[in-house]
């Protein structure tokens, strides 16, 4: 996969367990602390609530399970991360959880990095790419990717839990 | 404020004449010896042409005028209006329709229905004169120089005339010089800027200035100054000299300039009289732009949720003047709220009227003489739900004329008359409206729909199934009973789509039938998309809406059945046996079981079902959101609301849960 960031990259970076990530600044709406989150029964565990973001209904995602990684309780660092992701050419409003919100900052476009091949923990199609800053890696994921996949897989991941459920 | 694009307006402008002519071309083919309709369709021709050229269709303009001068034959009663006119102007039409959408592509297809409307409307023996638009030709071989000199109503630059693109549009007609005339030019002192007070005088090179430069100052003829005048050296030519009130296109059947003077008041007036109607219109009712209504409807749904915030609190508080203020305000915003969706209602006859040309041309295509009828147009429905209703409309007329009603000889052989009938109308029912169309064919063939359901595999060969059910089995995907695969229907796409749409309308569909007697289908729909009143539950932790409308009753779950969980799922309720759903059980609650559980008992169509929850907390008004596409995949919810604390409940969907419920009876029945 093909890498096209000709200027620096300015990117909110957050914390998910131990790993740095970065997204988009310009497509971050608004930082919340956390907020009641409804749970959608039946829903796959990577948006399984829903959140009310100023009179909006706006599903909430957690990038941990895409990641495979831990996911203790929230506390009080967790912050929402409101965002807009185009899904299958869609732009949707949708919270993201992080365990930190670090700052907003420049990532040169020199210093990103495409993905190995192989090597990696994580599935090579949810990152864009892996930045580098202050020695450490910052992780670019693939927004887009990571819930179109999951737009479409819910469906008979869904249906089946219902059915066996009931 | 901003301004509206004139281009649009005028786009709106035109599909609504385009409305008005085909209704207009349809009553005509009832009965086409009424002057009024065909006077009717002539001027909404008219006004489409005057318009068009004024805001730059060239192309919409220039077609209509044939369409239009063909049809003048019509309106003179030199050609009947035969069945045939109609067909090819309505074909005319949808290619203006065409012609708007893409003002600049070519649009193929023109000439040739130009050239059938023509031969039909030459084919009478009338028309031993020379063919209508042939005679216009020989004049038109000869260029000549006309002066045209003329000066603006005042009132015209606050009604929004452009002197400079009426010259250009003159331009566009020839060669030409143009001078301004500015002798009635006041000084400085006494010049009102909005008042027009110069005159222009044009020398254009053109063939037959009549046609074309009238149609330039169609909209201004009344109040304005034109005169136009040979040059010199034409002076020997047929003497068309100062028009007055000049008609705007020639009389086919006299050579061109004549006609002006013949008969010049009624195309005119006819013009005044359009815009008449439409300023006595705009007295009464305004055009707003559906985003502003939407809007609006967004701005009382925040509104509800506020007021229903400051309602918990109030009730809570021991402030009289609060707990005032608040029942006050409740008062209110639900008086709001209903006049505003009261807006958004729209009366269904709408929609009914386009289904006339759908008919007009099943009828033609598939040889069957239909009879159309409808009722309870005045039935209002949300606007956004009237326009998703059109496509699902659209496949069930379809479906009853081409699979439904026989062919005229079946007919006849089964002892009913020749012409089928399709029947389509709209009534309210409780908060629901039903549209049914119903035809009177020959019926559903339960056989055939049984054996099509097997073979595609959505049916075991032994499986009991109710007769509903199985005509339900129509709307799966894939599914379709005709023999044959016709242009219009027998592809197995459509009635899953239409299944599809009404679903996501939160409606239902149902069909009934009698052999011999014909077929209904019933589409159940709520009245509004935006706010219902719900009932609250609570379900584990988790809070949840059921629309009070397919709320029947609320009902205890007796202890006996409690223990029994995994049991018989049925509830004899006052005799009649409701399968019921324990919802903690369908949304994998894990909170430990809590003693009196509650049923409540949902309708949908002719199905119930019991849902059996923790806790019924009360009743709220409910403004509906979407969810995302993140979890439009699970069925068992329609949408989401936000409460009075902010939190977010997901509203349960009743025909989703109700059908699930039917699975187990079918199943307890198989077993």
């Amino acid at each position: 996969m093909s890498l096209a960031l000709a200027s620096p990259m300015k990117a909110l970076t957050i914390r998910l367990q131990d790993e740095l990530f970065a997204v988009e600044a310009g497509s971050v709406r608004e930082i919340l602390d956390l907020v009641p989150i409804t749970e959608v029964p039946n829903a796959s565990p990577f948006v399984s609530g829903l959140i009310n973001v100023r009179g909006r209904v706006v599903p909430l995602a957690d990038l941990r399970v895409m990641f495979g990684m831990d996911r203790p309780e929230p506390d009080q660092d967790t912050r929402i991360v409101v965002m807009e992701i185009d899904i299958d050419g869609e732009p949707t409003v949708a919270g993201i959880l992080a365990d930190k919100v670090h700052d907003v900052t420049d990532i040169e476009a020199a210093s990103i990095e495409e993905v190995p091949k192989v090597g990696m923990r994580w599935r090579p199609e949810f990152i864009r790419g892996i930045g580098k800053r202050n020695g450490g890696f910052i992780i670019i994921p693939d927004l887009g990717r990571i819930f179109e996949t999951q737009s479409a897989r819910t469906a008979p991941a869904a249906a089946s839990e219902e059915r066996s459920a009931s | 404020m901003s301004l509206p694009d004139p281009t649009e307006t005028f786009r709106q402008e035109a599909r609504e004449l385009l409305e008005q002519l085909e209704s207009g071309l349809l009553d005509l083919g009832q009965n086409p010896a009424d002057t009024d309709l065909i006077n009717s369709t002539f001027r909404a021709l008219h006004t489409i042409k005057g318009s068009g050229a004024m805001f730059g269709f060239t192309q919409v303009a220039a077609f209509v005028h044939e369409f239009e001068t063909a049809f003048d034959r019509v309106r003179k009663g030199l050609s009947p209006a035969t069945h045939e006119l109609v067909a090819v102007a309505l074909d005319a039409k949808d290619h203006i329709h065409k012609l708007l959408q893409h003002p600049d592509d070519a649009v193929p297809g023109g000439d040739a229905i130009l050239d059938a409307l023509r031969i039909i409307v030459s084919a009478e023996p009338a028309a031993a004169l020379p063919a209508p638009l042939v005679a216009a030709e020989p004049a038109a071989t000869i260029s000549k120089r006309w002066r045209i000199v003329f000066k603006l109503p005042a009132d015209s630059l606050v009604y929004g005339t452009n002197p400079i693109l009426l010259l250009e549009e003159i331009a566009a007609l020839g060669p030409c010089t143009v001078k301004a005339l500015t002798d009635a030019v006041p000084p400085l002192a006494d010049l009102d800027p909005e008042v027009p007070t110069i005159g222009w005088q044009v020398d254009l090179t053109h063939d037959d200035p009549h046609a074309g430069i009238e149609d330039v100052f169609l909209f201004l003829r009344d109040g304005m100054e034109l005169s136009v005048t040979p040059l010199e050296d034409e002076a020997s030519l047929p003497e068309p000299a100062p028009a007055p009130l000049a008609a705007p296109l020639p009389l086919p059947e006299t050579p061109a300039a004549v006609p002006a003077l013949i008969e010049p008041s009624e195309p005119p007036r006819d013009t005044r009289r359009a815009t008449n109607t439409t300023t006595e219109k705009t007295g009464s009712s305004l055009r707003v732009a559906a985003e502003r209504l939407d809007e609006l409807m967004d701005r009382v749904g925040e509104l509800v949720i506020a007021q229903a915030r400051l309602t918990q609190i109030a009730n809570s508080s021991s402030d009289a003047n609060l707990k005032t203020i608040a029942e006050e305000l409740e008062r209110l915003s639900s008086g709001l709220r209903d006049t505003t969706m009261g807006i958004r209602m729209v009366p269904i006859g709408t929609l009914f009227s386009r289904f006339r040309r759908l008919i007009h041309d099943l009828s033609r295509d598939l040889d069957k003489d239909i009879e159309f009828i409808t009722s309870g147009e005045d039935t209002e429905l949300d606007k956004t739900m009237i326009e998703r209703l059109a496509d699902p409309l659209v496949h069930l007329i379809r479906n009853s004329v081409d699979h439904g009603l026989e062919t005229a000889e079946k007919r006849l052989a089964a002892g009913k008359s020749a012409k089928g009938s399709v029947r389509l109308s709209a009534v309210y029912a409780g908060a629901e409206v039903a549209i049914s169309v119903a035809d009177d064919g020959a019926g559903l063939d339960a056989t055939r729909i049984r054996a099509k359901a097997e073979e595609a595999g959505l049916l075991a060969p032994d499986a009991k199934i109710s007769e509903q059910d199985l005509f339900q089995m129509i709307f799966a995907p894939g599914f379709s009973t005709a023999k044959e695969v016709t242009a219009l229907s027998g592809r197995g796409v459509g009635m899953d789509v239409v299944k599809r749409t009404i679903d996501g309308l939160r409606g239902t569909i149902e069909l009934s039938t009698r052999p011999g007697q014909g077929t209904t289908a019933t589409l159940r729909l709520p009245l509004t998309l935006a706010i219902i009143d719900g009932m609250l539950v609570r379900v584990g932790n988790g809070r949840y809406t059921i629309p009070l409308a397919a709320v029947e009753e609320c009902v205890e779950l007796p202890e006996g059945i409690e223990a029994n969980a995994r049991g018989r799922n049925f509830l004899d309720i006052r005799g009649s046996l409701v399968p019921f759903l324990r919802l903690r059980e369908v949304f994998g609650t894990k909170t430990p079981l809590e003693p009196h559980q509650k049923v409540v008992i949902v309708s949908s169509g002719e199905g119930r079902v019991g849902l059996v929850v923790d806790q019924i907390i009360g009743n709220n008004q409910t403004v509906i959101k979407q969810l995302s596409k993140l979890h439009s995949a699970i069925k068992s919810f329609s949408g989401a609301t936000i409460l009075g604390d902010g939190t977010v409940a997901l509203i349960l969907d009743t025909a989703h849960l109700v059908a699930h419920g039917q699975f187990y009876v079918d199943q307890g029945r198989a077993a």
